[in-house]
């Protein structure tokens, strides 16, 4: 009997890209809620966000350090985070979405949250123990995000009827960019087939159920539109990308080299 | 960045990591905190290993110059590196680490369960640092540092911060 078993490793290259499409959605989401440092609506809240914000890019560095040390000395986690162009940029057009008001900021997080703790969730199981150890540290953080942010849906949701209209005008702009998150790529699918990544289509009906609990229980309606948008996996990004990058890259850019 | 299971301090280094405080709250040594993971002496250098309490915690580049800085004084290299896994959990911080939280004014961290009840049920339970009142209630859950929320006791009406729980 032969025992065929896939014995060769994933390319560096490769993996680099594959860990380029989960840390970008942290980075990218993360310079999002930065934005709003001192201009949440409350101290409190303004804090909250700030924090998820730090924990995103927490992560984001555990996962550039990991792809620096795979191009072996090429690059560095700088290089990574702020020298690529947008067409590099792997992350979802959901995340890129501007900060418009406080129920569509909460509705963006919301929407990538679940998303994030499923994936975090089986990404825990990896054979690459690397990532595997960034995801279970990673858990514990978006654990407390997807609280917050399911809380503040209900809230909102549930609150008067200013708050109802604007976080559901908001659930019904952002829903198209919530497909994008189960689309593979083909870094996606060699990942998979090396035990090292998700296959996330498989978390896309648990994703819809817990999405759906939470809006009814916001009082809130969930879209029918089977129209969804994409490219963000694959850099094309939309017009907000160049806006946020040519923020996020400016200090780099003008005194190149430069260090904290 | 790599995995680090088991915990191994050398005893002989334990009196100059006590020295070694977290920028954030400083009446608590990194050693209470139970953020070194291990600290040894091979070829002459001391090699720390330390693990962040959050993946953003900005205080680990510090802590890592803090400790180079203490092993300095007293002529010793060191060279401190990351490790991510396991990850910490609030377990890890000692009795005595608690006892300082407390008396700095932090509440420490309950149990899982408690803390759930506590930051979602709305449950007054976690004791005021200052009158000890257990009339309670959470403000934000996401306080001054990503490791602890926001709330204020109903008593004596101060503000303060609970360390939450992480496992």
């Amino acid at each position: 009997m032969f025992l065929i078993k896939a014995n060769f490793t994933m390319k560096n290259e490769n993996k680099v890209q594959y860990i380029f499409g989960i840390a970008d959605n942290a980075l990218i989401l993360g310079q999002r809620l930065s934005e709003l440092c001192g201009h949440g609506p409350n101290l409190e809240t303004d804090i909250a966000m700030t924090n998820m914000a730090l924990d995103l890019l927490g992560q984001t560095r555990s996962y550039y350090q990991y792809a620096a040390q795979l191009t072996e000395g090429e690059k560095t986690e700088d290089d990574i985070a702020f020298l690529r162009t947008e067409r590099q940029y792997k992350n979802v057009l959901l995340v890129e979405q501007p900060n418009r008001h406080f129920g569509y900021v909460i509705t963006r997080q919301f929407f990538y949250d679940v998303f994030h703790l499923l994936f975090l969730r089986e990404l825990e199981n990896s054979t690459d123990s690397t990532l595997a150890a960034i995801a279970k540290k990673g858990i514990k953080e978006v654990s407390y995000h997807q609280r917050f942010s399911s809380d503040w849906m209900k809230r909102l949701g549930d609150g008067t009827k200013e708050s109802h209209e604007k976080v559901q005008e908001a659930v019904d702009d952002l829903w198209r960019f919530t497909d994008e998150l189960f689309h593979m790529t083909a870094d996606d699918t060699l990942a998979v087939e090396h035990h090292i990544g998700i296959d996330v289509k498989t978390l896309k009906d648990r994703y819809y159920q817990i999405v759906s609990e939470i809006l009814e229980e916001a009082t809130l309606k969930v879209p029918e539109t089977k129209w969804f948008q994409k490219g963000g996996k694959q850099g094309i990004h939309s017009e907000h990308m160049g806006y946020l990058l040519s923020d996020l890259q400016y200090m780099q850019r003008t005194y190149p080299n430069m260090k904290w | 960045m790599t995995i680090q299971l088991e915990q191994h301090i050398d005893p002989e280094l334990i009196p100059i990591l006590e020295e070694v405080h977290d920028p954030e709250i400083p009446v608590l040594s990194i050693l209470d905190m139970g953020v070194v993971r291990t600290a040894k002496v091979l070829d002459n250098i001391v090699k720390v290993t330390i693990t962040p309490t959050y993946s953003g915690c900005p205080a680990m580049d510090v802590i890592g110059d803090d400790i180079v800085h203490a092993f300095e004084k007293v002529n010793i290299k060191a060279e401190v590196s990351l490790v991510l896994a396991p990850a910490w959990t609030t377990d890890w911080i000692t009795p005595r680490g608690r006892k300082a939280l407390e008396r700095y004014g932090i509440a420490a961290p309950l149990e899982a369960e408690a803390d759930k009840e506590v930051l979602l049920g709305g449950k007054r339970i976690v004791k005021c640092p200052q009158c000890s009142s257990p009339n309670t209630k959470v403000i934000s859950q996401f306080g001054s540092t990503a490791c602890k929320a926001l709330f204020q006791c109903d008593d004596c009406l101060e503000p303060f911060d609970y360390f939450k729980c992480l496992k």
